[in-house]
This record gives C-alpha cells, sequence and structure tokens, in this order.
C-alpha cells in the first residue's frame, strides 16, 4: 500500500519545472516508477505530489544527428534493447540494456530515470562514463549539460538541480577503431560490480582508453590512473599490463563491504572483470 | 467503499480499460497499485503479492501483450489500454496451450508462481515463437520458482511453443 499522493501530469518540460519549482521537496518526477515506487512503498521516501512526465512524448527518441547518438531520457529499457539504431551503433551500450534487471523492469523502466535515481548497484551510468556521454538537463529558463563524470555525486545523489529534468543522453557516435564492453557480476538482485572499458585499437596500439567502475561504491567512476597503466600500449604489452590496472581499478572503484560481498572481493572481482571486458573489446 | 472513507479533496482518477477483453470502468486513487485493484477491487486473485520488489514475477500481468510487475504499477497507468490475467487466458472454458503444456508436462507444484510464469511465457512466444532455451531463460529470468527447479517450467513451455506454432 502507498501513502496517498496528488498526480501531476504537465505537457510540456517547462511545465514540469515549474511544477518542481513551487512545489520544492514535496513534489518527485516520476516516469517508469521501477526504483521511485519500490522506495515509497518501503515508507523510505513520500512525496504528496507525484509529476508524471510520460505525457512528454518528444523525450522517447532514439536519433542520431551531427555524429552524436541521442536517447530521450523516458526511453524504457526494452525501447533500448531493440533499438536496431543503438544495436549497430552502441553495441555494447545495447547489450547492456538486454541485461538490465528482469523483463518486467526493462517494460516500465526508463534510462533516464535509473540515471537520475542514482541507485549505486545500477548498470548504464557506468558504461556512459566510458563512452564519454553528456547528460543534458532542463529548466524553465534553458538547458545545459553535464557530463557522464560530473552527474553522478553520490549515492542516490545526482548534480541536477532541484527544478531541472534529465531529458536527453548524448553519446558521441565512435570512430571506426574504437571498442567497448561492459561486463558485470552479481548473484543477489542488482549487480555488485560492473566495469566498463573503452578505447581507440589501431596499429600503433590503444589510444583515449576509458575505465569506469561502478556498483561496488557509491556511484559510478571513471579511473584515470587505470587508464594510464594502459593507454598508449600496444595490445600485447596492455593485456600484460591488466593484473596491475586492474588492482588499481579495484581500489579506486571505493568498494563498501555489504551483503553484496567485501571490499576485498569486490576488488578483486573489479580486476577480474576489467580483464574480461578488454579480452571482449579487444578481440 | 474507498469514496466514503476520503476528504471532499481527494483526487480520483477515471479510469477505463479492457480487461481480458471486456471494458472496465472505475475511478482509482493515484496511489493505488494494480496489483491491488485486480486483486480487491476486480476480485481476480490470479495474480500474487509476492515479493512486492518486483523481482520474482508472481504479480505479473500483460498489459498491451507485454509483462509488468502489477505490484509496482500504479493502477491508472492502464487507461485505454488493454490488461490480461490468468483468469483471460483460457477462452470458452478451452484452456491455453500454455496451461495445457504446464499440466502435461509437470511446469506447477504449488502453483504460487504459476499464473506469473505462464503470462510471462505467452508475453514470450507472442515477441518470439520459435525461442532457443538459451531465449527462454534469459526471458524468464525474472519469474522465480521455488519448487520445481525451472526444468519442467521450460519444457512446458517449449511444448507450447512446439503446440501453438503448429496450429497457426
Amino acid at each position: 500500500m502507498l501513502r496517498r499522493f496528488r498526480l501531476e501530469e504537465p505537457g510540456s518540460v517547462a511545465e514540469a519545472s515549474e511544477l518542481l519549482g513551487r512545489f520544492g521537496e514535496s513534489a518527485k518526477l516520476y516516469a517508469g516508477g521501477t526504483e521511485l515506487l519500490l522506495a515509497m512503498k518501503e515508507g523510505l521516501v513520500h512525496y504528496e505530489r507525484l509529476i508524471n512526465i510520460k505525457k512528454l512524448r518528444n523525450l522517447s527518441e532514439v536519433g542520431e544527428k551531427d555524429g552524436v547518438i541521442s536517447i530521450g531520457a523516458l526511453c524504457t529499457h526494452h525501447e533500448l534493447e531493440t533499438s536496431t539504431l543503438l544495436q549497430q551503433k552502441l553495441p555494447a551500450l545495447h547489450k547492456l540494456e538486454q541485461n538490465v534487471a528482469n523483463v518486467r523492469v526493462r517494460q516500465c523502466g526508463t534510462l533516464g530515470g535509473n540515471l537520475c535515481f542514482a541507485e549505486p548497484h545500477a548498470d548504464p551510468g557506468t558504461l556512459l562514463m566510458a563512452l564519454d556521454a553528456k547528460f543534458v538537463a532542463e529548466k524553465s529558463s534553458g538547458k545545459r549539460e553535464i557530463t557522464a563524470e560530473d552527474f553522478f555525486v553520490d549515492a542516490y545523489e545526482t548534480s541536477l538541480q532541484s527544478d531541472e529534468l534529465l531529458t536527453e543522453i548524448r553519446v558521441p557516435v565512435p570512430a571506426q577503431h574504437h571498442r567497448s564492453a561492459y561486463l558485470k557480476f552479481g548473484y543477489l538482485e542488482r549487480p555488485s560490480v560492473g566495469v566498463a572499458v573503452a578505447f581507440n585499437l589501431n596499429g600503433e596500439g590503444l589510444m583515449d582508453v576509458k575505465i569506469a567502475v561502478g556498483c561496488a561504491g557509491p556511484a559510478p567512476r571513471r579511473v584515470a590512473e587505470a587508464e594510464a597503466v594502459l593507454n598508449g600500449r600496444s595490445k600485447e604489452d596492455a593485456a600484460a599490463s591488466l593484473p596491475q590496472a586492474g588492482a588499481v581499478a579495484g581500489h579506486a572503484s571505493q568498494a563498501m563491504s555489504d551483503l553484496h560481498g567485501s571490499q576485498e572481493y569486490k576488488e578483486h572481482i573489479v580486476g577480474v572483470l576489467l580483464k574480461r571486458a578488454f579480452q571482449s573489446a579487444a578481440g | 467503499m474507498a469514496k466514503a472513507m476520503t476528504r471532499h479533496d481527494t483526487q480520483f482518477l477515471p479510469l477505463s480499460f479492457t480487461l481480458n477483453g471486456r471494458l472496465q470502468e472505475l475511478d482509482v486513487e493515484p496511489h493505488e497499485l494494480l496489483l491491488d485493484v485486480v486483486r480487491d477491487r476486480l476480485g481476480l486473485t490470479g495474480a500474487k503479492r509476492s515479493c512486492d520488489v518486483q523481482v520474482c514475477g508472481a504479480c505479473t500481468l500483460l498489459v498491451d501483450g507485454r509483462p509488468v510487475s502489477a505490484c509496482t504499477t500504479l493502477a491508472f497507468e492502464v487507461r485505454d489500454r488493454s490488461v490480461l490475467t490468468i483468469e483471460g487466458l483460457a477462452e470458452n472454458g478451452k484452456l491455453h496451450p500454455l496451461q495445457q503444456a504446464f499440466i502435461e508436462h509437470g511446469g506447477f507444484q504449488c502453483g504460487f508462481c504459476t499464473p506469473g510464469m505462464i503470462l510471462a511465457a505467452k508475453a514470450l512466444l507472442d515477441e518470439n515463437p520459435t525461442p532457443s532455451e538459451a531465449e527462454l531463460k534469459h526471458f524468464m529470468h525474472g519469474n522465480i520458482c521455488r519448487c520445481t527447479g525451472y526444468k519442467k517450467i521450460i519444457e512446458s513451455i517449449m511444448a507450447a511453443a512446439k503446440t501453438m506454432r503448429g496450429s497457426s
């Protein structure tokens, strides 16, 4: 049973933003509700008003323009796992979306909602960081772009202002020699560790290496220290340096001991996933 | 009953939807969950409240042919949509091939997960009439059974798929 709340159904982003500004902390944006309604059922949060933004239809499209893949924040995971554009241009993200939670969560849950709820044990944020994604935040007075790295502040906390909506996720179309992979591990209902790897691989070796770790700590994060271990190396040298990169990434993951495992266990798994993700991406 | 206990400024949303092929019209408050409306107000108790955090699938209903967790769906969300519960699967007393297959192949023991299992399987086969075992397991990943060990469930669904292909 949920406690009573009033439903608002704005027809525009500006209207939704205005409602957020007017009602402040007593109102919350509501899309798929796959995380929000669970927290409300548990009594962890309560809102007097839910602002249903699913009527904002122009936020559910996947498109490509000027070298950027644009993903509407209201795209459900199911819409993304069935997007041929995503499958062709961002196969690692497409595969990730196929494996979010379960078929019912994918049916209703949105990518935007997943990112904004900022549950530590989630997948997309980690890979989007490694893909240099930018998030578009809009309010009545205008819009701004936030890099994925600047978006995640802490567990359940993003850098969105209280009257901003996440409307779009923008990912640069990868270059031809770009490789990426995301792997996760977990035996509970949510992932315990997630690692994303991306790089350009040509005759000279690995360039622009991006490594991101998620789920183990409070928020996903890029690991520049591990990237430096692999960057500029030949494929073979990089493969030989994976244990070192894995150890660095593990320590940088801010792993916390909890039901998902001890800190040491998660750090170890980070190293394992990094090695496997690298192998999967490099071929 | 809801109206008698509420204040004069309570918000009601008119809900009109197709339930097992028939039009339903009722007023719901925004906070009412689909599972409670279906079970308590409409008397269809096939869908179960089990984990209540949408991981187990015992509350699975089909909305426009797609599986949702009724425990975590606000009732007003099915306005102008079609909802299918397990009670609506048999037609004129004739069991659906999935129901028949679950009986013939021993796909249930206590039966608690079974309504959700069968509805999820229906959504799978409607989307993909020839699933591989890997595809079946991936789709059905979110439906949990504590009794059968899943082998008979997989056999039941595969058998139903064969029957449904044969008769189309």
